[in-house]
């Protein structure tokens, strides 16, 4: 062991142990590492390589992929303001300014003293809440000026986080409208019994029976995903509950987290019994840590009750464990090929499809992915039946789906619907007015304007992974488009170039016509872009990538016709503006200081 | 179904494949070309640089990682595939800093030679300027990622060729880059060889020799005395 590597043995080593010093569980090594260091040091990479044995150019990779590892010191407070254009509406930006002002940083960097750095990150599924930050990857909601002004002030007397004042931490549920899911009342236990009773296939059969399909947004018929895995011939079967809920405006995953987490654990139980499994991972993402505790105390309680464990509830056959893995900052992680490397401890690059994960998932074995819902609807399935759950919702879509409502309306929170409630009815019960639109399952969904109220949610109509943001007539739609394609120009994974570029170059246009420099070629440049991400992009992020865009340019046309000024082709680029910083350098602001304004329409 | 009579059409060609070979794979041992950056057929697909992209049964896909079907109808020399590989070129020259005048490569790069292949005539789009580094630290080679297109060949070489792991990516998108196996992350201070497969993969200018600068002179290289479509891959000539 070198010198310099000495001193990060001494918190790295047990961190190694208990991960079994297992390339695999790399991410949530490098996690927990940071949680002792503050960032990941370059010393800390050369004893993790020696002792992992394994290339440190890997591990850098790994830490260079997720937002929220870092390379280089961060403060020792990290304050990330949510900026999901929910967050945009209730005043984040002016709030992160003000905090900037008081703390004297800029946002983006670290202060000079080393105490904090403030920067924005991608929505964090408090929308319900907002506005919101992370402090030290823990979540506060409701901010205000003056809860501005007081953690500010807590910062600056170095109080520890964990000393802050508790109200700060409180996270509501906002359960608005309780369904036959978050109104079950389930029993720990009942579904595994009824299935021990039934036997595995006949599980299988009411999974089928009840036509459920995946929550996450796809829409895959569940009990078809779990028939495939567990006709796959493999050395081992998995179960992957995908928690990453990434998906700007989506909160639901975090409610039945919180409040419903023997439901979702019982079906990922339930479907490791049917597809033969011995162990079950849940990817929790890293914004949500702050539930990993209360989750750890119902995962030990089901060992203590029997549900999980060796020879569950006396089935001397039957033996199946769940460990919770953190992300850290990726959205693509959501994406289940890249949510699998990412389980496996590598960058999260979703993978070449086929083959799919029910064949060729964790370690190349057949694995199940499901969202958080899905397993929740499943354990409600098994306990009741599937003629019963393929009875609610409409024909393609059967059951129930939790919404995630936040924007301009006065009751922000879930409600449980069956499948076929109209828009219409979601805003008259969450209490919304002088509607302009919805963005229905995030920016990678769709934007419905009010002519298009009267459509439904199913699979068939608007399928939806859950989220439901409203803005009413005072939004400007072009802002809105603009925010979610920075979002998706910032979770680019990088794999392959039309993403990889041509979110960078959307986001860029989108920018000129913000800066008042477009143009109807800028329009037929943006559909342009669109053709080559929607037909040549590696996944789904690449493929949606356009559709806020699209879609607002289609519905709210006046919103880009008051930034289309000019009527031929004017570059991106403003020299004169170009010359601020020499201005600014050199103390001059006189005429001859500025160009003539060559571009000014005529 | 005779396992030796399997066929596909490419551009209205007979190509015959064996099980488990993927579009481009077929192509190219066919004697057809289709325009590609990332793959190399010494090496497992990677399917990043979308520039195979084909329409295979009228749906469009990367050539590389598409396995190739009976019967399968595919279209690759069309206007609106080549457009459409022109624009993921442009994206490609932008995102870097690609001055071929002044690039050794010149003539022998796949991405300029892609580029003259598919009638590129400008950039189009903003250039992004990036600012990255040029590191001379190595005795033998010089590593210059303002060419880089992040194909990972040199990454993929490295691993699975010289089982050196000298390469691999960091950052994400806009700011993925590639990076070298060492503390200081100077190419200089890994064990990076000249005889390394990863040394020989580079279809663009960034892993180059030093002090062979214009041993052959522009107008004699691989792509000045042919197309690239012409010439046989992959391509293996010292500069």
């Amino acid at each position: 062991m070198t010198i310099q590597t000495r001193s990060h043995a001494g918190y790295l080593d047990p961190i190694l142990v208990k991960h079994q010093h297992n390339p695999n569980n790399l991410l949530q090594i490098l996690i927990e590492a940071q949680q002792h260091y503050g960032h990941i040091h370059t010393d800390a990479i050369a004893h993790l390589s020696e002792q992992l044995q394994f290339p440190r150019s890997k591990i850098e990779g790994v830490v260079g992929f997720y937002s929220f590892l870092y390379l280089k010191p961060q403060g020792e407070y990290r304050v990330l303001f949510s900026d999901n254009i929910t967050d945009r509406m209730l005043g984040n930006m002016d709030l992160m300014e003000r905090m900037c002002a008081q703390l004297w940083v800029e946002s983006g960097k670290v202060s000079e003293d080393g105490l904090l750095s403030i920067n924005t990150t991608s929505c964090t599924g408090m929308c319900d809440q907002g506005p919101a930050l992370l402090v030290n990857n823990i979540a506060i909601n409701h901010l205000s000026p003056e809860r501005v002004n007081a953690i500010s002030e807590l910062i600056r007397e170095r109080v520890p986080v964990s000393s802050w004042p508790a109200e700060f931490f409180a996270i509501q549920d906002n359960i608005r409208r309780k369904d036959i899911l978050l109104d079950s009342h389930f029993q720990p236990g009942s579904a595994l019994s009824v299935l021990f009773r039934s036997g595995a296939q006949r599980g299988l059969d009411e999974i089928k029976a009840s036509r459920l399909r995946g929550r996450g947004g796809a829409g895959f018929s569940t009990g078809m995903k779990w028939e495939f895995c567990r006709d796959a011939v493999g050395d081992a079967h998995y179960v992957v509950c995908n928690a990453d809920e990434g998906e700007p405006g989506t909160f639901k995953d975090r409610v039945l987290l919180n409040g419903y987490a023997d439901m979702v654990f019982e079906g990922m139980t339930a479907c490791a019994r049917i597809i033969g499994a011995k162990k079950g991972f849940l990817y929790l993402r890293g914004e949500y840590v702050y539930l990993r505790e209360h989750l750890q105390a119902v995962l030990q309680r089901r060992r203590q009750q029997s549900l999980l464990g060796q020879c569950i509830l006396g089935n001397d056959d039957f033996s199946f464990d769940i460990e919770i893995h953190l992300g850290a900052g990726a959205y693509i992680c959501g994406e289940e090929s890249a949510l699998i490397e990412s389980l496996e401890g590598k960058r999260g690059t979703p993978r070449n499809r086929p083959p799919f994960p029910v064949t060729n998932g964790y370690l190349d074995q057949p694995t199940v992915v499901n969202n958080v819902e899905t397993f929740a609807a499943a354990s409600l399935i098994l306990l009741n039946d599937g003629a019963w759950y393929a009875g609610i919702g409409t024909a393609t879509s059967s059951g129930t789906k939790i919404l995630s409502v936040s924007g301009d309306c006065q009751r922000p929170g879930l409600y449980e619907y069956p499948f076929g409630v109209t828009v219409a009815e979601v805003l008259e019960d969450c209490g919304a007015r002088n509607t302009q639109a919805v963005q229905i399952s995030g920016p990678s969904g769709m934007c419905i304007s009010q002519a298009e109220f009267g459509r439904r949610i199913a699979f068939d109509d608007i399928p939806t992974a859950g989220a439901f943001m409203i803005f009413d007539q005072r939004r400007d739609m072009f802002e809105v488009a603009r925010n979610f394609v920075r979002f998706f120009a910032h979770e680019s994974c990088g794999f392959c170039t039309p993403c990889r570029v041509g979110t960078s170059l959307l986001s860029n246009m989108m920018d000129k016509l913000a800066n008042g420099h477009g143009s109807p070629y800028d329009f037929s440049e943006i559909e342009k872009l669109n053709v080559i991400l929607q037909s040549t992009s590696h996944c789904g992020l690449g493929h949606s990538a356009c559709n806020p865009v699209l879609d607002t340019i289609k519905k709210f046309r006046s919103a880009y016709e008051k930034r289309m000024i000019h009527e031929d082709f004017v570059p991106a680029f403003d020299l004169d503006f170009a010359l601020t910083q020499a201005r600014q350098m050199t103390g001059r602001d006189d005429s001859s200081a500025h160009l003539e304004r060559l571009n000014e329409p005529r | 179904m005779n396992p030796d009579k399997q066929t596909f059409t490419l551009d209205g060609k007979t190509i015959p494949f064996c099980n488990g070979q993927t579009i481009i794979q077929a192509a190219m041992d066919a004697g057809e070309y289709i325009p590609h950056l990332c793959f190399n057929p010494e090496f497992k697909p990677h399917g990043s640089c979308k520039l195979c992209t084909v329409k295979a049964d009228g749906r469009t896909t990367a050539s590389c990682t598409q396995f190739a079907q009976d019967g399968m109808v595919v279209e690759s020399n069309t206007k609106e595939i080549n457009d459409e590989r022109r624009v993921l070129l442009q994206m490609l020259f932008v995102e870097g800093n690609h001055f071929c005048p002044s690039c050794e490569k010149s003539g022998n790069c796949q991405l300029q030679a892609t580029a003259y292949e598919l009638n590129m005539m400008s950039p189009h789009f903003d250039q992004f300027f990036p600012d990255r580094p040029l590191d001379a630290s190595h005795p033998e080679y010089f590593l210059d990622l303002n060419r880089c297109i992040l194909c990972s060949l040199c990454v993929r070489a490295s691993r699975d060729v010289d089982g050196k792991n000298v390469f691999a990516l960091s950052g994400r998108g806009i700011k993925s880059h590639v990076i070298v196996n060492a503390q200081s992350g100077q190419l200089g201070d890994t064990d990076f060889a000249g005889d390394d497969k990863a040394a020989q993969v580079c279809p663009v200018g960034v892993i180059l020799k030093k002090r062979v600068g214009f041993s052959v002179p522009i107008g004699k290289r691989s792509f000045d005395e042919q197309p690239i479509s012409a010439t046989p891959h992959p391509v293996v000539k010292e500069a």
